[in-house]
């Protein structure tokens, strides 16, 4: 009996399986991380792909290149693949990599469970692209897929996208819940609340986010799948029900949405400013209690992306100020970021220059989501670029630098290697360009009054679109260069030390590099 | 997985399922919304809307005074001399008419409301001054008006005074009226 033991015992503290059925059986979670990180960078040059089918039809006015058919299914689906495969995926990739380590638990709460909400999304993403092969074509309503845009009017593939959407949001739940359980139940002995690194508080305040918001986009598509095919008129006027009523709904979800998919980039800002600065970081209880802030604040301004449906002035008033209000706790974020590298020993590697870029290009995304918060303004702005070019701000150099960032910053703890300086900086220089100068003519021409989401638009809009189009096509190589230089990473390259960067502090950074299969067997002492 | 992982996972699976719940309790919540502050344009209580209206009516009396352009021949009365009525209702009322001549002639009658405030509160859906009469000789008619008193009626105003002046226009064809027209236009 107890040489049984001692077997299952040694398997325990072998390395991985061998094979592919390594990646379809394992429950480990810097496996799951890897498969995420991967799947995320799939669909991130997927989505990109088809941001480059947008541009090069903007390029120039009149009807190029595709179908305005075609190029509705394009928006809809870059918008669909960066957010639910791209972001969010990328984001959980890096909590199932880092959480655990930084918490010094040996693996995720709900392992199996963790296999589970990996592998279903690429299902979930097969049936959502295979749409583009059905008669009738792909969901052509854009990502917010208004009602009854999505219901009435909607291709036959909807019932496919509504699927899919539902395979996401189970994803996303249960990734949710084991970082949950994982963050409250495993963390080492003297870890306190208030003692955990920034980016597992990001993680935590993100997953009760989802839990909140994700079952609600459920019921959404939900109810959109049965005013399809059941019969119910949850969105239809002429059965009893009311169009805008899905716009609450949708925003209700989608506004949390937007914090779930910044939040976490929060937090791995914090960590890479405070060791390229080798100084600790500044407030760091504020950072929490911002976070908190924002993330109670996001269930609460819902309605301030549908200012123009007609609502009660009183609604109008309340929905503004309660947006503006989400300012001040981010501006103690920003503020404390700027203290932690003021008189820091600063040096700029390229998670540092990412890191920096995020600080002030995402304040930038910030600001000009201000502009949109004034209700009688957007009145002038809803609908138009500069929508589009506040939100790619803050996705853009926003989440995806920091998910950027981040992948430079730990990727020598993942595979032992360092990547290579002279191509990352590169790499940044080419992405900080490429991005604002795609992204910053379009406030331009959405002040202008160009709308969004046509693939036509009058003459006197062409230098700026001109512009964007060549920015993109420069943003958009420079991620194909991404994708080399890390594989050139994994494949080989100097040997990373443990503590990796100078100033790293945290409990990942004291296992070698690259970590070991298991890590924190045992639990370390933390003081 | 200990206890307290247990007991997260089950409070967090609730939470799950009662979210879902939640999005579908969002519908009547917005529909109760929407009712308490009527806001949306939803029709909630229209059966009661036309008890509203009718308890905004009042009685006015409506008096009827007919005259005659001074070279008019014609008998022009009204067949009621005053009415009583209720605000916000149609009513009908005739205008009796007799061409007392021995030749066919064409008359115009133009109204005229006192007090002027009431002018704007006192609706003609029908009215035998929209068109021109035209009698043979000897020939006599009752002439309809079918009219409302709107809610909106000044509430001072007890007593509406609805006045014809009958004229003769048998002369003034269509040749003559533009020539009118155009010798109004030059002063």
């Amino acid at each position: 009996m107890s040489a049984v033991i001692e077997n299952h015992h040694d398997d325990h503290h072998h390395g991985p399986a061998k094979g592919l059925t390594r990646w379809l059986y394992t429950t480990n979670h810097k496996d799951i991380g890897t498969l995420y990180l991967w799947f995320s960078f799939a669909m991130f040059l997927i989505g990109g792909a088809m941001a480059m089918i947008i541009r090069a039809e903007l390029f120039q006015p009149g009807m190029q290149i595709v179908e305005p058919e075609f190029y509705n299914q394009m928006i809809t689906l870059h918008g669909l693949i960066m957010i639910f495969g791209g972001v969010m995926p990328a984001f959980v990739g890096l909590a199932n990599w880092l959480v655990p380590m930084m918490i010094g638990a040996p693996d995720m709460a709900l392992p199996r469970m963790n296999n589970l909400s990996f592998w279903i999304l690429p299902f979930a993403f097969f049936i959502l692209l295979s749409s583009l092969f059905m008669e009738g074509g792909a969901p052509n309503f854009g990502w917010t897929f208004y009602a009854p845009l999505s219901t009435t009017y909607a291709p036959p593939s909807v019932t496919f996208f509504i699927f899919s959407v539902h395979i996401m949001g189970a994803s996303s739940i249960m990734g949710a819940i084991n970082v949950i359980v994982t963050i409250m139940n495993m963390r080492a002995p003297g870890m306190d609340l208030m003692k955990m690194p920034l980016f597992v508080w990001s993680w935590l305040i993100t997953a009760y986010l989802l839990i909140a918001v994700m079952p609600v986009l459920a019921g959404a598509v939900t109810m959109m799948l049965m005013d399809i095919h059941f019969g119910t008129s949850f969105f239809n006027a002429a059965g009893g029900g009311d169009p805008v009523l899905f716009q609450h709904i949708f925003w209700f979800f989608g506004h949390p949405e937007v914090y779930i998919m910044i939040l976490p980039a929060f937090g791995i800002v914090s960590h890479i400013i405070e060791t390229f600065s080798r100084k600790q970081l500044f407030g760091y209880s504020s950072m929490v209690w911002a976070m908190l802030s924002i993330a109670i604040l996001s269930f609460v301004v819902w309605a301030h992306h549908m200012f123009t449906v007609g609502m009660p002035l009183a609604a109008e008033l309340f929905f503004m100020w309660a947006t503006m209000l989400i300012a001040v706790p981010t501006g103690v974020k920003v503020f404390n970021w700027i203290a932690t590298m003021f008189r820091g020993s600063i040096t700029f590697e390229t998670p540092m220059l990412f890191a920096c870029a995020f600080v002030v290009l995402f304040t930038l995304g910030g600001f000009s989501g201000l502009m949109l918060a004034i209700t009688p303004a957007d009145f002038q702005y809803h609908d138009t670029y500069f929508v589009v070019a506040h939100f790619h701000y803050v996705l853009v150099p926003g989440a995806i630098f920091s998910i950027m960032a981040a992948v430079y910053y730990w990727i020598p703890k993942w595979s032992g290697n360092m990547y290579d300086e002279r191509l990352g900086k590169l790499h940044f220089w080419l992405s900080f360009i490429g991005v604002n100068v795609t992204f910053f003519p379009q406030h331009f021409i959405g002040l202008a009054g160009m709308p969004r989401r046509y693939p036509d638009y009058a003459l006197q809009f062409a230098d700026w679109n001109m512009v964007s189009t060549v920015g993109a096509f420069l943003f958009g190589i420079s991620q194909v260069f991404f994708l080399f230089i890390v594989i050139k990473t994994v494949m080989g390259g100097k040997k990373a030390t443990d503590q990796v960067w100078e100033g790293a502090r945290g409990l990942e950074w004291t296992v070698a590099s690259p970590a070991p299969y298991h890590t924190f067997g045992t639990p370390p002492k933390v003081d | 997985m200990n206890n307290k992982g247990k007991t997260s996972v089950k409070f967090l699976g609730m939470t799950v399922i009662a979210m879902f719940f939640f999005s579908f309790a969002l519908v009547p919540l917005y529909n109760v919304f929407c009712e308490v502050t009527g806001i949306n344009g939803k029709v909630f209580q229209s059966e009661n809307s036309q008890e509203f209206m009718a308890e905004e009516g009042r009685d006015v009396a409506v008096q009827f005074i007919s005259s005659n352009n001074e070279r008019m021949p014609w008998i022009f009365q009204p067949s009621n001399e005053v009415m009583g009525v209720v605000t916000g209702k149609y009513y009908n009322a005739t205008f009796y008419v007799k061409n007392t001549t021995n030749k066919v002639m064409t008359a115009q009658a133009v109204p005229s409301i006192a007090p002027s405030n009431a002018a704007a509160h006192l609706k003609k859906l029908e009215c035998f001054c929209f068109e021109q009469q035209e009698l043979a000789p000897g020939e006599e008619a009752l002439l309809p008006v079918k009219f409302l008193i709107s809610n909106e009626l000044p509430k001072q105003i007890k007593n509406v005074i609805l006045s014809y002046t009958i004229f003769d226009i048998t002369d003034y064809n269509q040749e003559n009226l533009a020539h009118l027209e155009m010798q109004v236009e030059k002063y």
